[in-house]
């Protein structure tokens, strides 16, 4: 450390002059973001967003997709690079052969459904931009079924308002989990991907499905998904703000910005 | 006292800088934070810690730098490695006195980003809708056509590198003046917003031509990116201008409206 503070040493002057400035705006902003009631302004614009999304474009306005030229060529791993549950390992030791997809929650038929099944439905394919909440993007081709058919299938209730999505990741002692509205649970580009770039969906990219929501950027994309439950509330799984980002780094259910 | 004071600038005008300064300030702060989080631009639609970067900011642990195209410049101390407040050294591309908030957190870095983005929008909107019908655009930004001629710009670079200004000859604005406000606020805002918009993934899909414009989403964050440098660069340079032109009257100017007349001003010419 001492080396790092030599070499830093001449440039702090540097910072000294610009220092008193921003300084001020700084521990002013800094102490305005521990503020509850700031905070609970500055989430009022996530509804704007989402309100005004939502009435400006069509229900099923498409996400851009691309010709197959535009993949790219690595396409950058993020997030769990594999589920950690000893269940899903030993899915893995078994290439997926005794996985099944369990469906609950607020459905008329709770169901489990194998991978082959799933595999057999009708599918979709897509060549779609991957955005990540940090910046970066990246674009792949997506095979997967359509999220609309399995609700149909497991008869989804009136009362039912979001789709959970519980996944084999964690971080530490808590799993990873998503959730999306209706709106964009029966997009007609919202799949279960169990095929990526003509292949299986590899392990590090969310094998055997990962959820595509095309429309919302990367974190709400759940990978190694292994339940998928129906819900009116969200508040009642884990931290209650509907994923495990929105719970651990406060950000933003919808996600489309 | 108020007889010798003339007007200079109107309520609408007033109220629209203050704001803006303060969203400005927000945004750039903020999204210096929301950068942080993948310090690289690219070309393009898509673009990664895979894909080739034409700028990046970044650290070797005991250096930081900013490379652009093939040239590296060493940055320590300021850009991709610094020293915190507690003197802890920081691998972070802009250095917590430069970002909203100071400690790295791009959540909330977010949630003041796109509050902010909605006071600047309505902002510039309102500011144009009102500078349109109360014939502020025509009557001082509108650049003639006498103005366009070369020797009367080069007679008024040459009047500002003499540090001459037409400070008395309130309310009407030179032709460099003419082209950095035309261009901030007709040119630089707007792009600011609608590269913002061709980010995001819902408006892709509500308004696909936005994204095709500015060919792909790494481009329009790379385009984000240099309006909001050029952007910082034209508040720096619109302060040393203010500070050297007289700062007691430009600032009160701006708060009040109104400026102290002189005998060679020309008060009828000024605003409505």
């Amino acid at each position: 450390m001492k080396n790092n503070r030599d070499i830093i040493g001449r440039r702090a002057l540097l910072r000294g002059a610009t220092l008193g400035g921003s300084a001020l705006i700084l521990s002013g902003c800094d102490a305005l973001n521990e503020s509850d009631m700031f905070r609970s302004a500055l989430r009022t614009a996530e509804t704007l967003n989402q309100t005004v999304h939502r009435s400006l474009m069509d229900r099923a306005a498409l996400a851009p997709e691309f010709p197959a030229s535009d993949i790219s060529p690595v396409f950058k791993t993020n997030g769990s690079l594999t589920g950690t549950s000893a269940e899903y390992l030993a899915h893995v030791d078994d290439k997926f052969a005794d996985w099944t997809l369990r469906i609950d929650g607020m459905v008329a038929k709770p169901m489990d459904v194998s991978l082959e099944t799933l595999r057999a439905m009708p599918s979709r394919t897509q060549i779609t931009r991957h955005d990540c909440v940090e910046g970066w993007s990246a674009i792949a081709k997506w095979q997967g079924t359509p999220l609309r058919l399995l609700l149909q299938q497991a008869g989804l209730s009136a009362r039912a308002k979001y789709i959970v999505f519980h996944c084999a990741d964690s971080y530490g002692a808590q799993p990873y989990y998503e959730s999306i509205d209706l709106i964009d649970a029966f997009h007609p580009q919202t799949i279960l991907a169990w095929g990526m770039n003509g292949e299986m969906l590899p392990v590090k990219y969310g094998a055997p499905v990962r959820l595509r929501v095309e429309r919302q950027l990367g974190y709400k994309h759940a990978k190694y998904v292994m339940r998928i439950e129906a819900t009116d509330d969200l508040t009642k799984f884990h931290g209650g703000k509907g994923g495990y980002w929105e719970d651990v780094g406060d950000y933003e259910w919808y996600a489309g910005i | 006292m108020a007889n010798n004071m003339a007007q200079r600038h109107k309520a609408t005008t007033r109220i629209w800088h203050w704001l803006n300064a303060i969203a400005l300030t927000v945004l750039l702060m903020s999204g210096l934070m929301i950068f942080n989080a993948h310090p690289r631009l690219y070309w393009g639609e898509y673009g990664s810690r895979e894909d080739r970067a034409w700028l990046e900011i970044d650290d070797t642990r005991t250096t930081g730098f900013v490379k652009i195209g093939s040239t590296t410049l060493e940055t320590t101390g300021v850009l991709g490695l610094s020293l915190g407040a507690d003197d802890k050294v920081r691998r972070v591309a802009f250095p917590g006195w430069a970002t909203i908030p100071t400690r790295y957190n791009l959540g909330a870095a977010r949630r003041w980003h796109f509050a902010f983005a909605w006071l600047f929008a309505l902002g510039l909107t309102g500011f144009m809708a009102a500078s349109l019908l109360n014939g502020h655009i025509r009557r001082h930004l509108h650049i003639r056509r006498t103005e366009w001629a070369p020797k009367q710009i080069w007679r008024d670079i040459k009047n500002h590198a003499r540090l001459r200004f037409d400070a008395h000859n309130a309310g009407t604005y030179n032709i460099l003046q003419k082209f950095s406000y035309v261009g901030v606020i007709f040119i630089l805002l707007p792009l600011m917003i609608f590269t913002g918009l061709a980010m995001s993934p819902a408006m892709n899909a509500a308004l696909p031509w936005l994204h095709d414009i500015f060919a792909g989403r790494q481009s329009a964050r790379s385009i984000h990116f240099i309006c909001a440098a050029l952007l910082s660069i034209f508040v720096l340079l619109h302060l040393v201008m203010v500070f050297l032109s007289g700062p007691i009257n430009g600032i009160r100017s701006m708060i009040t409206g109104k400026v102290p007349q002189t005998p060679d001003s020309n008060p009828t010419g000024v605003t409505s």
